[in-house]
């Protein structure tokens, strides 16, 4: 009985998904593996470091803490997700216009948790955006040019009413 | 989980796996307690239940626990939502670190919780992380488990035999250790009513925000004239459970918040008994518990 999978059905990215799923199966092995999503990176593997972020029904979650087939009925969003659909484009160009992208492995993480800090919270200051964005590792850039990117972006969105 | 509970043989070994990955189990998804207790019934010690998950899957992933199933409990109604009662407020086991912090009947039945909650991790982890699972994991450097002693809660017990009540501060044993029994599910967490005049303040020193507390304090005060008539001192990331400082209450009695410092804290010092840990020492933890205290009857006196 240890083998039985798991039949679950999700939207990931705004595409119904449907498989059968091992129980042991976590999220970001699901999406990378099964569907090919390796934006989502794996590293810590216990919940510490936030390269696995993703969205869950509109929330962050670590990837690496959710199993796949605890998932039936849900809304994955996920860094392709995002990208494609232009709505992070203001923060993925000021990531790079301030070289707050150096290898590039933490990236997606930090993308998304600063685009849910902007939803949140339209004129965080430096320290509420170094707060929120503590639960992701970066560890080449020391922070500051992240920190100088995602401050440009909430002003940015702020002069024109909150939108990206 | 903390990484001073990795030994190298807990450590993943799966031939030709990389990383850490969940060993194999059974995945069960009852529909009722009813149905969660009878899955749990027989089979305790081999299963497991599974809320937020967000310290369970970590145990998992790193092979300090093999269950043979997981019994995934989120979602059953039974375990869900916050009501309020005469003042007094019950939580469901399910409630999300995330919801302490958002409910209004938190924020003003309960107002330590939705100041603890933010101490507690990262968004993503207070999105998924529950009220239950927090006090049935009994980790003795979180937050929730210290806030429910502090605010003298009644954690609901069921099993197949019936439900039972049990004070937070007998609750709490030893370190990741509890009174519940093989078979039984914790439901809810029933927080008294305030009591005339009382203030509550939270405070934690970490290395970094959302680290485990090197030292923290959930403290309620009840304030009758001007002077402290009664007071609640209980520390986490101190000891193997939450701490209550009773000597430190019993120099604080009677006494304005801006008289009390001295006495209280030198009854603290001779009280407490500090485990150290990788971060700091017994006696640095002994300090940082009277730099809290000073603290926090520092708030209490302006409030």
């Amino acid at each position: 009985m240890s083998g039985d999978r798991i039949s679950i059905r999700l939207v990931i990215n705004g595409e119904s998904v449907a498989r059968e799923v091992e129980p042991r199966l976590n999220l970001v092995d699901f999406l990378r593996e099964e569907l090919g999503l390796t934006g989502t990176r794996w590293s810590c593997e216990h919940g510490v470091c936030g390269a696995c972020t993703v969205l869950i029904d509109g929330s962050l979650a670590r990837g690496c803490l959710v199993f796949a087939a605890q998932l039936d009925g849900v809304r994955v969003e996920t860094i392709e997700g995002l990208s494609r659909s232009g709505a992070i484009a203001d923060l993925q160009a000021a990531f790079q216009l301030h070289n707050a992208v150096q290898c590039g492995f933490c990236s997606a993480g930090m993308l998304l948790s600063a685009e849910t800090l902007l939803r949140e919270n339209q004129a965080p200051s430096r320290a509420d955006i170094r707060q929120y964005l503590s639960g992701n590792y970066c560890r080449c850039t020391g922070y500051h040019a992240i920190i100088d990117a995602v401050e440009e972006v909430a002003k940015a969105r702020a002069a024109k009413g909150g939108r990206p | 989980m903390r990484p001073f509970l990795l030994k190298p043989e807990h450590q993943a070994t799966g031939a030709g796996e990389a990383g850490l990955k969940a060993p194999r189990f059974r995945y069960l998804k009852p529909h009722s307690l009813a149905e969660a207790l009878d899955m749990l019934g027989g089979n305790a010690s081999g299963t497991r239940l599974l809320a937020g998950g967000q310290s369970l899957v970590p145990a998992l992933n790193m092979r300090l626990l093999e269950p043979e199933a997981l019994i995934d409990i989120n979602g059953l109604g039974e375990l869900t939502g916050i009501t309020e009662r005469g003042g007094a407020l019950i939580l469901g086991a399910l409630t999300r670190h995330a919801e302490l912090i958002s409910s209004p009947l938190v924020a003003k039945f309960a107002p330590l919780l939705a100041k603890a909650a933010p101490f507690i991790a990262h968004a993503a982890i207070r999105n998924r992380g529950t009220l239950g699972g927090s006090l049935a994991h009994a980790d003795p450097a979180a937050e929730l488990p210290a806030c429910a002693v502090a605010l003298d809660a009644e954690i609901h017990l069921a099993s197949r035999t019936g439900r039972r009540r049990v004070k937070a501060r007998d609750f709490f044993i030893g370190i990741y250790q509890t009174v519940l029994a093989p078979g039984e599910i914790l439901v809810a967490v029933e927080i008294p009513a305030s009591r005339p005049g009382q203030k509550n303040v939270f405070l934690e020193l970490a290395r970094r925000q959302g680290d485990y507390a090197l030292c923290g304090l959930a403290f309620t005060a009840e304030i009758k004239a001007e002077t402290i008539a009664d007071s609640r001192a209980v520390y986490f990331g101190i000891g193997a459970k939450p701490v209550e400082a009773q000597k430190a209450e019993a120099a604080l009695k009677g006494k304005t918040p801006l008289d009390a410092p001295d006495a209280a804290c030198a009854a603290l010092a001779a009280e407490l008994a500090p485990l150290g840990d990788f971060n700091a020492g017994a006696d640095m933890k002994r300090h940082l518990a009277q730099v809290l205290l000073r603290r926090a009857l520092g708030q209490l006196a302006v409030s």
